[in-house]
């Protein structure tokens, strides 16, 4: 009765699918993606391979497998397709609840600069305080991310609010951001051993391990957890703030501890596999045109689109290019910016 | 006991708004509000909804102040509708009345057959039964504030605060959005300009000036030419027929 009741409260403007079709498919798709990701690049491998590979290492058995066969699936593959299946979960929630606080379909991290900040604090860590310990450089991504929230929020609400500036004040910071990013790493003597500038600007899976993962899942889960328990609350910012509020919302608690949290999910990402754009912008349109604005269907939808999304483009970024690494967020980016078009153009009749 | 404001003032950025207001709720029925534009019933209601709190005086709910209730049980004692409400969400009707739901489920509490009743019954109060499907988008501007009083009527409020409902509505939607008003169950605070409107479909009547309450009582008792001359600025005749009365402007 209640799944019926729920089923039967589907807007208008999307397909309104159910949300257990939708998470069906994703989940089908996202075992799709994951055998590419761990069969595909420059060295193929078989299905049986990584079959005895996954077997080997999660069931504890020993099957016949080509030892560097198996190490090219288990520590360079499954690690990468892991964490990116949990950097693309945590930056599509991020666009749903940044995209519900501010009442703004563009907003997501990459395009308010909060990702270009994460990657400033994260080049700041590693060039200034070389060897600060294995939390450091999240810890400068975290700092830099929340300066970057900081600085994009004076800046858009000074200007006056709306739709436009924060997106205008996001552009600024961005740039601002990724200067500072560009000057400390062509500035610093050891720029060959810190990451590219192109990494902390488009962003790469390429030198993720299996320790990478043990930040990367946990956090995009808890934030995962977090996002699905204020879910309601996050709906009841339809009609704007002062409405969630006399539904019974403490808006500026709310507000606060979620900016916080994509704060978080934010700087864990960038540090990571540095800043990717435009997974927080596509993935919660798409999801919304399928299972509608609720967010209780909402945020689930979007973590498995968003992990189903980062690891196919990193398996198109092994592809395109033979031989060559093609930055993760140039693929992201070659979706992402015609979807932003067609919001950008779609909005334009609201007002 | 129920919804008050006691000596309550609001002067957001130094610029004195309310000035001392204390407003008592009757124990049943509908109390209008009204007052020339800006004498400050939009913002009486918004700090009596707790969404802003009040630089002095304090708004109580059954008799504890509110500043230090919880906003979920506020929720669940008293409903705002505001207006003009609007949104970009793609949101059926049925979804924008669930809205109100939340005050009085868990965070992870399932949608209940309490919950369907609820909206059902909100719908069926506020005339939109037989409309949940329809997308908010497509309403008109009276249907888009019964659903905005079925939301609230959701949360089963035993307040209900109107700010302006009637505005933008033709005269037959605002005559038919009054005449709800006795019957939602609630009692209700509403915010209206037409003074005869109020004296009609009102309870008591009271009326604000410079943020500050002028008046407070039945229509026939506070309505008279001195006061709408002296509130409004208007010359006006009462005619008063039996328990009623009607105001000609000239």
């Amino acid at each position: 009765m209640s799944l019926a009741a729920a089923m039967r409260r589907l807007p208008a403007g999307g397909l309104s699918l159910g949300l257990a079709p939708v998470l069906g498919a994703a989940a089908a798709i996202l075992a799709v993606a994951l055998a590419a990701a761990l069969m595909l690049g420059d060295v193929r491998v078989g299905a049986a391979d990584v079959a005895a590979t996954l077997g080997n290492r999660l069931l504890g058995l020993s099957l016949p497998v080509d030892p560097i066969r198996e190490g090219i699936i288990w520590h360079y593959r499954a690690s990468r397709a892991v964490v990116a299946m949990a950097c693309g979960a945590a930056l599509a929630v991020c666009g749903v609840v940044l995209q519900a606080l501010l009442r703004n379909p563009l907003a997501e991290p990459y395009l308010l600069g909060i990702s270009a900040g994460a990657s400033a604090g994260a080049v700041s860590v590693i060039v200034l305080a070389a060897g600060a310990g294995l939390l450091g450089v999240p810890a400068g991504a975290l700092a830099g991310a929340a300066l970057a929230f900081a600085l994009v929020g004076l800046l858009a609400f000074g200007a006056g609010g709306g739709t436009e500036r924060i997106i205008l004040a996001g552009v600024a910071g961005s740039q601002l951001f990724n200067a500072a990013t560009a000057f400390i790493v062509a500035s610093s003597a050891d720029a060959e051993q810190t990451r590219g500038i192109l990494f902390w600007m488009l962003g790469s899976l390429g030198g993720v391990r299996w320790p990478d993962a043990a930040l990367a899942v946990p956090v995009a889960l808890a934030g995962l957890g977090l996002c699905l328990w204020r879910a309601r609350a996050l709906d009841a910012f339809a009609f704007g703030e002062d409405a969630a509020a006399a539904l019974g919302v403490e808006v500026v608690r709310l507000r606060a501890g979620l900016l916080a949290l994509t704060a978080v999910l934010t700087a864990a990402v960038v540090s990571l596999i540095g800043a990717v754009g435009f997974v927080g912008l596509v993935i919660p349109h798409a999801m919304r045109f399928l299972v509608g604005p609720s967010h209780g269907r909402l945020i689930p939808a979007a973590a498995l689109a968003g992990a189903v999304f980062l690891t196919g483009a990193d398996v198109l970024s092994r592809l395109v290019l033979p031989g060559q690494v093609l930055p993760v967020g140039v693929v992201t980016a070659l979706f992402g910016a015609p979807a932003f078009a067609l919001i950008l153009w779609r909005s334009r009749g609201r007002r | 006991m129920s919804l008050s404001a006691e000596d309550l003032h609001w002067a957001p950025g130094g610029v004195p708004i309310l000035r001392g207001v204390t407003l008592r709720l009757p124990g049943r029925g509908v109390l209008g509000l009204v007052g020339p534009n800006g004498s400050g019933k939009s913002s009486l209601l918004r700090l009596m909804a707790g969404l802003r709190r009040g630089t002095g005086g304090a708004v109580l709910l059954d008799g504890q102040p509110m500043a230090r209730m919880r906003r979920r049980d506020v929720a669940r004692r008293l409903a705002l509708v505001e207006q003009d409400a609007a949104t970009a969400s793609a949101l059926s009707v049925r979804e924008v009345v669930a809205l109100g739901r939340p005050p009085r489920r868990g965070a992870w509490a399932p949608w209940s057959a309490a919950d369907e009743a609820a909206v059902a019954a909100a719908l069926a109060r506020a005339g939109m039964q037989g409309r949940g499907d329809q997308p908010w988008a497509t309403l008109s501007g009276g249907e888009c504030q019964r659903v905005q009083i079925a939301r609230a009527l959701a949360q089963e409020p035993r307040e209900l605060l109107l700010d302006e409902p009637t505005n933008h509505l033709d005269i037959r939607h605002q005559l038919e959005l009054l005449r709800l008003l006795p019957h939602l169950g609630a009692r209700v605070v509403v915010a209206l300009h037409d003074l005869n409107q109020a004296a009609a479909f009102c309870d008591e009547i009271a009326v604000m000036q410079d943020g500050r309450l002028v008046a407070q009582g039945r229509p026939a008792q506070v309505l008279d030419a001195g006061l709408i001359r002296d509130v409004f600025g208007v010359e006006a005749r009462i005619e008063r027929s039996g328990a009623g009365l009607r105001i000609a402007f000239f």
